[in-house]
């Protein structure tokens, strides 16, 4: 029986509608009034946002064309999360995309369409689907990656994602060859199910292909190296939608992959080892790497790449309870998935609020260099609160929301038996304190003479105060979060 | 029976008002206007007089007849891991809470003559004062651990700003007392989550919810080698907070960098929060991890008695001796807790609030001789009992308090804490009583130096304390002399907290335990 309920793909759907109809009204409006677009983006984006919530909790969930896209809570909550991001990104740009007068138009179609590729890859429930959804996302960022115009830095930023992003998409595919060739099926419950406890070189490998691939995606140690890069020479809005809803979609897709795996002890246990040694290397590299940066974009490149670390130790809860099959694999499965979930939603709005204050630095001085962010707390004493708020956030200091988020995910990994991936994670996060705080006493400290004055307005402030706003309260009062993420997680678990 | 301290379904709401009146001061001061720097300072001493008037009226109303803990309110906060927001006080933490309060509020009189950026000073001033008392008065793991990490970054940024570079500078000492502090609450916070995850599925075995709450882990029981790995976390953790040997060298540096009421906070309650930790959490929940490591902590302690006041003798800068001897006076507590019976824990909590009160005196005195000479060197200082009696006699109270002079709570303090350890650790406490000759030599020293001596011409200028700048003065003396005098009104109430709170039957238990220890 083969279910084809399209309304369960109602978001994705004007999604891809509203990505496609922005094109066209991108082309027909003149030039002059195309400042339109930033308006129909946003209240387009908050009309899907409250649907998504909507149908979060109200919404009927079930599998689209026997299991190739799945309408779960999971796909649902994530797609919340990509929404946000998209919000706020679009927030923060108001004026930024100004600049860009002749492509003015197709920016935010763009971010439409990559926010429509996470989705995918958040729903997908066969691999062809996450693969579409993968590509859908990689090459709307390619473009947007080199969208600075006449900017060498930019050009060779877009160049750059594009050899490494399709060469990880080449490894990701021979991974899905492998398992295609030894199971003769692409759908991921099938493929589980094929392989049952099969333990063989070929299973590894493939494994090891498809976490290599998706390694590349969440910046994992050592497929990290495009990062800094890119995220340096990128637009920096898009630097930061790239660092938060391409990250989460990595994750989302990475979640239901190895879940699923996991029911193969070979996968599971080959898997379990990469990725413990990886998350301690990544957190540890990441951490360490930020300390000398002096460009806030390549600072928060690696502050990036270590937050992958953390939410990493996250999905090794998962694995490990699933695989040694403890005492109740259930409730260790849904904590190692909430705390991923969580963490990855307070990561958006902490490094969303923190690219807000970069992208309005960026656009009223022209400069990403940190030492220009010098007395920013007298010149714009909001921008400079927000940023500290979100970077101590990310570090993980209470009362912020970070703290509540590492607790989950390191709660999860102790349980399991593993203190000492804790004990690095906690001890990395405190000197992570460290290169955070010194782009704060740059703000504070630094007289910053002859820097022009750098009021916040508009949409600009209110995305800033927005998600520091929700920073605060959920580092306060997470229950809210923490059921949304608990329900999410539990939809996984069949 | 006070009706206000016990009304369990409702709560009392004492504890959150005196947690908030200087939060609720800081939001007032952001909306004053910057000139405006009279208003603000008014503000912020009418928001921890506040504070410091209810914790007095807990001081006084708390039964010490019930004991146990009482003002307590509970609201359930994340119910998933189980969080509540939970308050409550006993015999261990009103010294605490009242301490915080007194230097609290005389800190703000110290920093009376701030006039770079007031406003921004003040509104960290009073987040720092709420946050270290919201760690005395938590009774839920959680909301401690929070409130504790909440003070690390309002610390950084004033001793970067308002902060003194000398022999090293500001951002260096801000940025080394902030790391060391960090790294060791990150191992605290890993004891903190596997003792979570252990309780929690203890719990779950027994069909209960996960909790945070002191009082419930306290009464499960944990298993031996766990107990000593968390205990060993805590050691570190809260050992480098109460700059323990050798995690001690952020504290001189850090005091000798930060502005003068970041130094009174810092020697003066923040680092009980690792005393109190120890206490609270260390012994009540890991008794038997505490046994295990107590003959290492006495050792270390004993180095830090000596070590340090040997190495304030040499110094030339009046913070770092003042910096020094508190890592000295932190040696005593440590040796209390060691020794882990019932006078010593009383001891330790007595010279807890006795070094706060002394060392907040200290530095509020040297902050003024700052502000006014410009120089903390003792070589360019000398004779200032002649143009500024009233500051030469706080200096000379508090250096007096500092080597333990009768009649002052230290002596209280000192004495039982020998008494205490005498009993359990013979050797340590007769080389750690020999630390008190170094106290004094190095006290006397700076007395004599700072205060005595030829008049000199080059200091006639200075105006001695006055107005505003009398407050702490007066304050601390007081408390200084009338707790010392009556030691009854605060020992008392601590024992009450040592017997009711569980700790004595947990000590019992420990001396009849045989685990080896490791020596």
């Amino acid at each position: 029986m083969v279910s084809f309920e399209l309304s369960l793909l109602t978001t994705e759907i004007i999604m891809a509608v509203l990505g496609l109809g922005l094109f066209v009204i991108g082309l027909i409006l003149p030039r002059g009034s195309r400042k339109g677009m930033f308006p129909i983006t946003l209240f387009a984006l908050l009309g899907v946002l409250a649907f998504a919530i909507y149908d979060f909790f109200y919404g009927q969930t079930g599998a689209f064309l026997q299991g190739m896209y799945m309408h779960d809570q999971f796909a649902s909550f994530l797609r919340i999360l990509f929404l946000v991001a998209a919000i706020l990104v679009v927030l923060s740009t108001k004026d930024y995309v100004a600049q860009f007068q002749a492509y003015r138009g197709e920016f935010y179609p763009l971010l439409l369409l990559a926010t429509l590729g996470m989705m995918l890859m958040a729903g997908s429930g066969d691999l062809i689907t996450m693969y579409v959804g993968l590509e859908l996302m990689t090459i709307s960022f390619y473009i947007l990656v080199a969208y600075k115009p006449n900017d060498p830095k930019s050009s060779e930023a877009g160049i750059k994602y594009l050899v490494l992003g399709a060469a990880s998409s080449a490894v990701l595919l021979y991974g899905v060859s492998l398992i295609y060739g030894l199971t003769g099926n692409t759908q991921l419950n099938a493929i589980a199910y094929a392989l049952g406890g099969d333990v063989n070189p070929v299973v590894i490998l493939a494994t090891v292909m498809m976490l290599a691939g998706f390694g590349f995606k969440i910046s994992l140690i050592p497929f990290h190296m495009w990062a800094p890069d890119i995220y340096e020479g990128a637009p920096s809005p898009v630097t930061a939608f790239l660092a938060t809803a391409s990250k989460a979609a990595g994750f989302a897709a990475l979640v239901r992959f190895y879940v699923l795996m996991l029911y193969n002890t070979s996968m599971a246990e080959t898997g379990m080892v990469i990725l413990l040694v990886l998350a301690a290397l990544t957190m540890i590299v990441g951490n360490l790497m930020a300390i000398p940066q002096k460009n806030i974009q390549r600072l928060m490149a690696y502050s990036g790449i270590a937050q992958a670390g953390y939410v990493m130790v996250g999905v090794i809860a998962v694995s490990i309870a699933s695989a040694a099959g403890g005492a109740n694999p259930v409730t260790a499965f849904i904590d190692g998935i909430k705390g991923v979930l969580f963490y990855l939603m307070i990561y958006i709005f902490a490094n969303l609020g923190a690219f807000a204050v970069i992208t309005h630095v960026a656009q009223t001085q022209g400069s990403t260099e940190i030492k220009d962010y010098a007395g920013l707390a007298r010149r714009s004493p909001l921008a400079a609160a927000v940023l500290t708020v979100s970077l101590l956030a990310l570090a993980g200091i209470p009362p912020l929301a970070g703290f509540v988020g590492k607790f989950y995910l390191f709660s999860a990994a102790i349980n399991q038996g593993h203190v000492w991936i804790a004990v690095i994670g906690f001890v990395m996060s405190m000197i992570s304190v460290y290169y955070y705080l010194s782009v704060v006493k740059v703000m504070y400290l630094g007289d910053g003479e002859g820097l022009a004055e750098a009021p916040v307005r508009g949409a600009a402030k209110f995305g800033m105060v927005f998600s520091m706003i929700v920073t605060i309260v959920l580092g306060i009062y997470p229950t809210p979060l923490a059921q949304m993420a608990i329900t999410a997680a539990t939809s996984l678990v069949r | 029976m006070s009706t206000l301290a016990f009304q369990p379904e409702v709560g009392s709401l004492i504890l959150p008002f005196a947690l908030l009146a200087p939060i609720l001061a800081a939001f007032l001061i952001v909306f004053i206007p910057k000139e405006e720097g009279k208003t603000i300072k008014l503000v912020a001493a009418i928001g921890t007089l506040t504070s410091l008037l209810l914790s007095l009226y807990v001081f006084f109303a708390y039964d010490r007849s019930l004991a146990g803990m009482q003002f307590a309110l509970t609201i359930p906060l994340v119910p998933d891991i189980g969080v509540n927001l939970a308050f409550g006080v006993d015999g261990i933490s009103i010294p605490m809470m009242l301490l915080t309060n007194l230097i609290g509020f005389t800190a703000v009189y110290s920093s009376w003559n701030i006039d770079k950026r007031p406003k921004e000073f003040f509104v960290l001033l009073l987040i720092l004062i709420s946050g270290v008392m919201g760690t005395f008065i938590a009774t839920d793991l959680f909301i401690f651990f929070l409130f504790y990490e909440i003070v690390v970054i309002p610390i950084y940024i004033m001793v970067i700003i308002w902060g003194s570079s000398k022999r090293v500078t500001k951002e260096y000492a801000g940025m080394k007392l902030t790391i060391y502090l960090l790294i060791g609450s990150a191992l605290l916070l890993v004891a903190m989550v596997s003792l979570w995850v252990n309780a929690t599925n203890q719990l779950a075995a027994m069909g209960q919810g996960p909790t945070f709450m002191f009082a419930d882990l306290a009464k499960l029981e944990f298993d031996q080698n766990f107990q000593i790995f968390c205990f060993g976390l805590l050691t570190l953790g809260f050992g480098s907070l109460i700059s323990m040997f050798p995690f001690h060298s952020w504290s001189p540096d850090g005091y000798a960098g930060a502005p003068t009421a970041v130094s009174m906070i810092h020697a003066g309650v923040l680092k009980k929060i690792g005393g109190y930790g120890l206490i609270r959490l260390g012994l009540m929940v890991f008794p038997l991890g505490a046994k295990f490591w107590a003959p290492v902590i006495a050792i270390l302690a004993v180095i830090n008695v000596l070590y340090a006041a040997f190495i304030a003798l040499a110094q030339k800068d009046l913070k770092y001796v003042v910096g020094y001897s508190s890592v000295s006076h932190m040696g005593y507590v440590l040796i209390a807790v060691a020794a882990l019976n019932l006078t010593s824990i009383n001891g330790a909590v007595a010279m807890m609030f006795a070094h706060g009160v002394m060392s907040a005196l200290f530095f509020s005195m040297i902050g003024f001789i700052y502000e006014k000479t410009h120089t903390r060197n003792i070589a360019d200082l000398g004779g200032l009992a002649h143009q500024m009696p009233r500051l030469a006699a706080g200096f000379l109270i508090a250096g007096m308090a500092g080597l333990g002079l009768p009649g002052t709570v230290n002596f209280i303090g000192e004495f039982t804490i020998f008494i205490g350890t005498v009993k359990a650790l013979p050797v340590h406490a007769v080389i750690g009583i020999a630390g008190i000759i170094f106290t004094a030599v190095y006290s006397l020293r700076l007395i004599a130096n700072v205060l005595f001596g030829p008049r000199r011409k080059e200091w006639d200028h200075l105006q001695d304390l006055r107005g505003p700048e009398l407050v702490p003065l007066v304050v601390l003396v007081f408390v200084i002399f009338v707790t010392g005098m009556f030691p009854n009104t605060v020992l008392q109430l601590i024992d009450t907290g040592v017997q009711s709170s569980g700790l004595a039957k947990v000590l019992e238990a420990v001396s009849q335990a045989k685990i080896g220890g490791l020596f």
